[in-house]
C-alpha cells in the first residue's frame, strides 16, 4: 500500500491484512527514490493499493508503478476518469448512465452563455477536488458573475467552467462503496440543516441506505464506466430516479463502516488477494 | 504526547505507524506522526491541507 498521511481507512487496512495474514507492506510515497531505468517489480510485490491523499502525487506513482509492470489498485486509467469530475461525466454519459445535466466553457462569458442554456440555479465544481471544496452555488446571474470573477485569479484548473443544473433532491445524498463492480455498502450523506452540500468532510451525518436493485444496478454500471477496482460513487435521488455526480478513486469508508457494519477493510483486501499473480 | 497548541493530551496509539493523522483531545487541532533519529514518535503540524487531496 502506498500512502501520504494515514488515516483511519489506511490503518484499518492495515490492520485487515494483519488478521488475514496477508503481507501488505506500507510505502510512504514521500520517501520514494524511483530511477526510472530500473525494476521495481519485486520491490512493491504483487499488486499495489494506491491510498494517496495527494492526487497528483498518486496519479504520477501509479503511472510509474504500472508503466514498471506492477499493477495498482486503481489502475492509471480509473484514476485518470474517476479522478477528473468532467472525464468521469462523459464515461457516464457514453455508458448512458443517467447523470445531471452538465455544462463545460472555458471563459466567465461563455460560461454566462452555458447557464443561460442550464438555468438558475446551478452548482459550479472543479474538475479534480473533494470534500465539497471550491463547490459553489451558482443562484442567479449576479452570483455566477461574482464566483467567475474569483476564479479568474485562481490556478487555471479553476477556470474550466464545469457546471451542473442543481438537481432538487432530499437534503442527502447516497455513496456507495463498489468493489469489482459489486456495491458491497452504501450509506445516505444527510446534510446538516443550512448546508446544500452533503459532504461528511462538511459534518454531514452518515445513515445506512439499503442497497435496492436500482442503486445495485446503476453503481455497478457506473464502476465499469470509469473501468472498475475500488470505487466511491455517489448518487442522487432526483424526481426521475437516481442520477450518478461522481466517482471516488480513493475513497473514504470511516463513517460507512460504523454506518453499515460491513467490513470494508476486510473486502479490500480480499479483493487485493483476489488479483494477486 | 503534550499538544504544542494547547498543552492537551495527544494519546499515542499502541499501533502507531509514520505518517499517522492524530488529533489532540482537548483542542482538535491534528498532527502527523514522525519517528526521531531515536526511533520515538513525535508529532509535528502537517502542511496545509493540499489542492488536489481528497478522495
Ligand atoms: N448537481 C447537483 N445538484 C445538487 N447538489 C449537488 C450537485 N452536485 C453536488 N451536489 C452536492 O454538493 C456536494 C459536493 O459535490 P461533489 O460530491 O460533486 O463534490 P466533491 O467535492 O467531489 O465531494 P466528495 O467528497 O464526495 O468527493 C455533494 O455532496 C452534493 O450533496
Amino acid at each position: 500500500m502506498v500512502y501520504d498521511y494515514v488515516r483511519w481507512e489506511e490503518k484499518v487496512i492495515a490492520n485487515a491484512a494483519k488478521k488475514k495474514g496477508v503481507d501488505l507492506k506500507l510505502v510512504d510515497s514521500k520517501d520514494v527514490s524511483l530511477l526510472l531505468d530500473n525494476d521495481y517489480e519485486k520491490e512493491f510485490g504483487d499488486v499495489v493499493l494506491q491510498r494517496c491523499l495527494s492526487y497528483f502525487r498518486s496519479l504520477h506513482l501509479t503511472a510509474t508503478l504500472e508503466a514498471k509492470g506492477v499493477s495498482v489498485v486503481n489502475n492509471f486509467n480509473v484514476a485518470i476518469v474517476a479522478g477528473n469530475k468532467l472525464f468521469t461525466t462523459l464515461a457516464l454519459l457514453k455508458a448512458g448512465i443517467p447523470t445531471p445535466q452538465t455544462v463545460l466553457s472555458f471563459a466567465p462569458e461563455s460560461a454566462l452563455k452555458s447557464l443561460e442554456k442550464l438555468g438558475y440555479p446551478a452548482v459550479l465544481k472543479p474538475t479534480i477536488g473533494s470534500w465539497g471544496r471550491l463547490v459553489a452555488l451558482l443562484k442567479d446571474r449576479d452570483s455566477a458573475e461574482a464566483i467567475f470573477e474569483d476564479r479568474e485569479h485562481m490556478f487555471p484548473l479553476y477556470q474550466i467552467y464545469y457546471i451542473q443544473e442543481f438537481v432538487k433532491r432530499p437534503p442527502r445524498d447516497i455513496r456507495s462503496i463498489v468493489i469489482d463492480d459489486r456495491v458491497v455498502a452504501a450509506i445516505y450523506r444527510v446534510s446538516l440543516s443550512g448546508n446544500w452540500k452533503t459532504n461528511m468532510a462538511l459534518g454531514a451525518k452518515a445513515e445506512n441506505c439499503p442497497i435496492t436493485k436500482e442503486l445495485e444496478d446503476i453503481c455497478a454500471r457506473a464502476s465499469k464506466a470509469v473501468g472498475g477496482g475500488i470505487l466511491g460513487v455517489d448518487c442522487m435521488e432526483s424526481p426521475d430516479g437516481l442520477l450518478v455526480h461522481e466517482v471516488n478513486n480513493t475513497t473514504e469508508f470511516k463513517n460507512t463502516v460504523p454506518a453499515t457494519g460491513v467490513d470494508i477493510p476486510g473486502l479490500i483486501i480480499d479483493y487485493l488477494v483476489k488479483l494477486r499473480k | 504526547m503534550k499538544c504544542p497548541e494547547c498543552d492537551g493530551e495527544i494519546p499515542l496509539p499502541k499501533d502507531a505507524i509514520e505518517g499517522e493523522i492524530v488529533t489532540c483531545l482537548d483542542c482538535g487541532t491534528s498532527f502527523e506522526l514522525y519517528k526521531k533519529e531515536d526511533g520515538k514518535f513525535d508529532i509535528r503540524s502537517i502542511q496545509v491541507v493540499g489542492e488536489d487531496w481528497g478522495e
